[in-house]
């Protein structure tokens, strides 16, 4: 299978060659078959609705063609059956009677308003297709934004629509791509892979597998597996590692049901995860519990980590992360003892501004104590698309690829990261500086209720616009406040597809079992319109034949297949640093400038940034803002998972709401007692940018009375549409300036000091959004009047005002040349 | 449906449900399968997670009292319909810590002497 590995070898830094067998799984059943008087399809689940996950589901179907029930397949081995209650219950979003079943476009002075037109596919695609034609002939195509909302399923398809249209501009409007992209673009850069737990997914069979070792310990880093199954990672697979040996080191400020189950558990000052790292480093190498032989063979620039890590001792690791220090030390013993160690990382390391050398010293640990390619330590996942670098780029003309927006205040996003940074771009939609945003394509995405930091700024930012299309499963607060179109999108029973996402990838296919309304895929949607913009890049007569197009690229199947045999496990190998297979000139070592893991990155030196990783104080914070501590004195940390709501999906489904009934604020009794708050008490949350209402829950699980908690991505689909469903009033993302790293990347999504008032009848909303006339100012623009705050504000315009120069210079020697 | 004549008698134990509540992690795909299985309405279910409580043991300390366990309720009909056609109850099947067991209740019985924290729910037909 060889000519497969070496054709798709993706050299955008992220991807390994795929040398060796495709393995198959055995079923006894075929993909499609009877039982019970249903009709059982089996595939894979990705999603919306739901995770990253791609579990594999058996959906039942009755003679009427409705989907009935969502079963796990047993004979799939990334979750053996199991399921969680999301897709258990994905019959209910599928079937929801609040679906958008048809096309739709409002007047665009209507904006806000209920005043919905039912169009038809034709002229929904027409309308569409034509004024965006209409503005890239006026404005050029880099006027137009292509917004996705979480990456589940779409980063393929909507960066093709994107670059095939011409504009360079497609965006998460999350701030500093504050999601998995920080972990990937830092690895990528410092590294030469993205690296993930060894927990024997890339095995079809698994545990068993005679080369697979059990990790001795994991360390769960910012996130809660069991609940969140993010990035190809079902969070249950810790517990059957667990029931074979494993033991957990648990970094998180709350106490839960894994922290209790681990061997220990660190409660961390949200925000501080670096200073820990960096603090584990010192340990082990100060002790010289590394691993001698690997770091002097395979990493460059040891000797610069050994004095970098000299200014964080433990003792001073403590006062910053609230950590007591012994258990600092005998953790940091735990991870270089134990062989193997892994680590599951997840996206409050991507929600600190500093994400990148967060990053870089965190997976340092498991770098120089020998776990990287290891059995049971952390894997670079073997892939058929490279997923975070989208599909496709060589379409967008050289010409407008150059405009895209935070280029070049921010170099590292040409590291294979073909996104436009998501701040600059919000304010150049609120303030048309260089160039005036026109349109927008949002793709699932319900971005003022749930991913914009100051949702305020991307409100006005979308009002600006001429022309703004959504494609989703419901209406939303988005939708309601700014879109002129609608279009309906399927959930995954009613399509085909296949998963090339996040993590270890397999060939694997989603299959279509019903139709609801006029809905569309998102990938049926985007072929459509692709053909409209550039026929060329879209060739394909339907979606199966483009998914086989995807396939074949790297593997012997098309999608039809794939559909028979899949799914499919890619060829894989342990230690292929040894072997050459995780570079494509096919030479030993790391695919990055040095061939060595870089732990002081050239990368980042030649990009003018520390090559090194540094830990810096969250701003605002207890440290860095201590004047703010009188009015503002607790920390609030957000975006903990619920069970049973996916970001701002769910609340509209009854059974899903049933487990998880409102916005909590989660307060330790002490607090609690404090502020003479009890559980069921609204209250607002508020620091020095705005502010968001939640319900008190009074609860042990946050122990350090200075630490709180609130849920995120709060609406209320069964209010009032002209009022945006509360969105306003319950986003937490309210109290978030949306300030990114100095990198790009990275956004203190959840961290910040917060004071709690009452909600009172006088005081209970924040009121609509101000309109694009207001004098208002961007959050992230404003000081308020605080040292430190002023200081990241100076930060950024000072790298606006060289970006400024050197586009002006550009702009002079072009014109001399002329 | 049973009637309270039915629910006030003395039934054999014919299966027995066995919990290792060591791993319940307290996810809900148990209830939320059961009730997907049997068309119930929100609210209603054939099984329930039940929260034991979360306190430290002593203060300050790590090691906390905390825990969940599945308790099937009157409405659990063993999913008969479902094990005619040679399938696991719904509950098991979708326990993410797979920490569910269904047999004859001998077996459960004597499976669950094998180690503490074991709960054996006993049913009838």
């Amino acid at each position: 299978m060889a000519e497969h590995g070496v054709e798709g070898y993706n050299n955008s830094g992220v991807s390994t060659q795929l040398i060796g067998d495709f393995i198959k799984v055995p079923h006894e059943h075929p993909w499609r078959y009877e039982e019970g008087g249903l009709t059982v399809t089996r595939g894979s689940a990705w999603s919306g609705p739901g995770c990253h996950d791609g579990c594999g589901v058996l959906l039942y179907t009755d003679a009427e063609g409705n989907l009935v029930k969502v079963e796990g397949d047993p004979e799939n081995p990334y979750n053996k059956g199991r399921l969680c209650v999301r897709c258990l219950g994905v019959p209910e979003v599928t079937n929801h009677q609040d679906r958008l079943m048809y096309p739709m476009k409002r007047d665009p002075k209507d904006r806000g308003k209920d005043k919905w037109e039912r169009i038809s596919w034709d002229e929904a695609i027409d309308l569409v297709a034509d004024k965006f034609l209409e503005i890239k002939e006026k404005y050029g195509a880099e006027a137009v934004v292509f917004g996705q909302g979480t990456g589940r399923d779409i980063a393929a398809y909507i960066t093709r629509l994107c670059w095939s249209f011409g504009s360079p501009n497609y965006v998460l409007f999350l701030s500093g791509c504050a999601c998995y992209l920080p972990r990937v673009a830092g690895m990528a850069a410092t590294a030469g892979s993205f690296w993930v737990a060894d927990c024997s997914q890339q095995f079809a069979d698994r545990y068993d597998n005679p080369e697979y070792k059990v990790p001795e310990t994991m360390f769960i880093w910012g996130n809660y597996p069991l609940r969140a199954n993010s990035d190809g990672f079902y969070g249950h697979w810790v517990v059957d590692l667990m029931k074979r040996g494993m033991e957990v080191v648990m970094i998180d400020p709350k106490v839960t049901w894994l922290s209790v189950h681990s061997r220990l558990h660190l409660p961390i000052r949200p925000g501080t995860d670096a200073a820990l790292a960096l603090g584990f480093l010192n340990v082990i190498i100060n002790e010289d519990l590394y691993d001698h032989e690997f770091v002097e063979k395979w990493t460059y620039g040891f000797e610069q980590l050994v004095e970098r890590v000299q200014e964080y001792s433990p003792a001073r690791v403590s006062e910053i992360t609230w950590i007591p220090e012994e258990k600092i030390v005998e953790a940091a013993r735990i991870l270089a003892n134990s062989k193997p160690a892994t680590m599951q990382w997840g996206v409050a390391v991507d929600m600190t501004k500093e994400a990148l050398p967060a990053s870089q010293a965190i997976v340092a640990c498991f770098q120089i104590t020998g776990n990287v390619d290891a059995p049971g330590g952390i894997i670079a996942p073997p892939e058929i698309l490279n997923y975070a670098g989208g599909w496709g780029r060589e379409l967008c003309p050289e010409e407008t690829w150059v405009k895209r927006i935070g280029l070049d205040a921010y170099p590292l996003l040409n590291f294979g990261f073909q996104i436009a940074q998501p701040d600059e771009l919000r304010h150049t939609m609120a303030t048309g500086d260089p160039y005036k945003i026109h349109a927008t394509w949002l793709q699932q995405n319900n971005v003022l209720s749930c991913m914009s930091a100051d949702p305020q700024e991307m409100y006005i930012g979308l009002m600006n616009c001429d022309f703004n299309v959504s494609v989703d499963l419901f209406m939303t607060a988005t939708i309601m406040a700014t879109s002129d179109v609608v279009l309906p999108a399927a959930t995954f029973p009613e399509r085909n597809g296949i998963r090339l996402g996040d993590g270890v990838q397999r060939g694997e296919v989603i299959n279509k079992v019903c139709q609801i309304g006029e809905c569309k895929s998102d990938m049926e949607i985007n072929l459509m319109l692709g053909k409209r913009f550039n026929p060329e890049a879209w060739p394909w007569e339907n979606v199966d034949e483009m998914f086989g197009a995807m396939l074949k690229a790297q593997t012997p199947y098309n999608f039809e297949e794939m559909r028979e045999v899949g799914p499919v496990y890619l060829p894989f190998s342990y230690k292929r640093y040894e072997t050459g297979r995780l570079r494509a000139d096919g030479q030993p070592g790391f695919n990055t400038p040095t061939g060595r893991i870089e732990l002081w990155s050239t990368f980042y030196d030649n990009a003018g940034m520390d090559p090194l990783p540094y830990f810096e104080e969250p701003v605002p914070g207890p440290t860095s803002t201590p004047e703010l501590l009188d009015e503002y004195p607790l920390v609030l940390t957000t975006g903990a998972r619920p069970w049973s709501l996916f970001h701002s999906e769910h609340r509209q489904v009854a059974r899903m709401r049933n487990l998880k009934q409102d916005q909590n604020v989660y307060l330790n009794p002490t607090t609690a007692e404090e502020y003479g708050f009890k559980t069921g008490d609204w209250v607002w949350v508020e620091n020095v940018y705005g502010r968001c209402k939640a319900q008190v829950e009074v609860t042990n699980i946050y122990p350090n009375p200075r630490i709180i908690a609130c849920d995120h991505a709060w609406w209320y689909p069964e209010g009032d549409p002209e009022k945006l469903y509360d969105s306003h009033d319950l986003n937490v993302n309210n109290l978030l300036p949306g300030i990114p790293g100095r990198a790009g990347f990275g956004s203190n999504y959840k961290t910040t000091l917060v004071k709690l008032y009452k909600v009172t009848p006088e005081d209970d909303t924040n009121g609509y959004f101000l309109g694009a006339d207001s004098d208002y100012l961007s959050q992230a623009l404003d000081g308020k009047g605080v040292p430190a705050i002023q200081q990241l504000v100076d930060e950024r315009t000072k790298i606006m005002e060289d970006v400024k120069k050197l586009r002006e210079a550009l702009e002079e020697a072009a014109d001399t040349q002329e | 449906m049973q009637t309270p004549k039915e629910l006030n008698a003395r039934t054999a134990a014919k299966y027995g449900l066995l919990i290792d509540y060591q791993w319940c992690t307290g996810c809900h795909s148990c209830e939320i399968a059961c009730q997907m299985e049997h068309k119930m309405p929100v609210g209603q279910s054939g099984i329930l997670v039940h929260d034991m409580g979360h306190w430290p043991l002593e203060e300050g300390g790590d090691n906390w009292q905390f825990g969940y366990l599945a308790a099937p309720t009157t409405m659990c009909d063993t999913c008969a319909e479902r094990r005619a056609l040679g399938k696991v109850p719904t509950c098991v099947q979708h326990c993410q810590a797979q920490c569910m067991e269904f047999g004859p209740i001998d077996e459960m019985a004597e499976k669950a002497k094998s180690h503490k924290d074991y709960v054996l729910f006993t049913l009838g037909a």
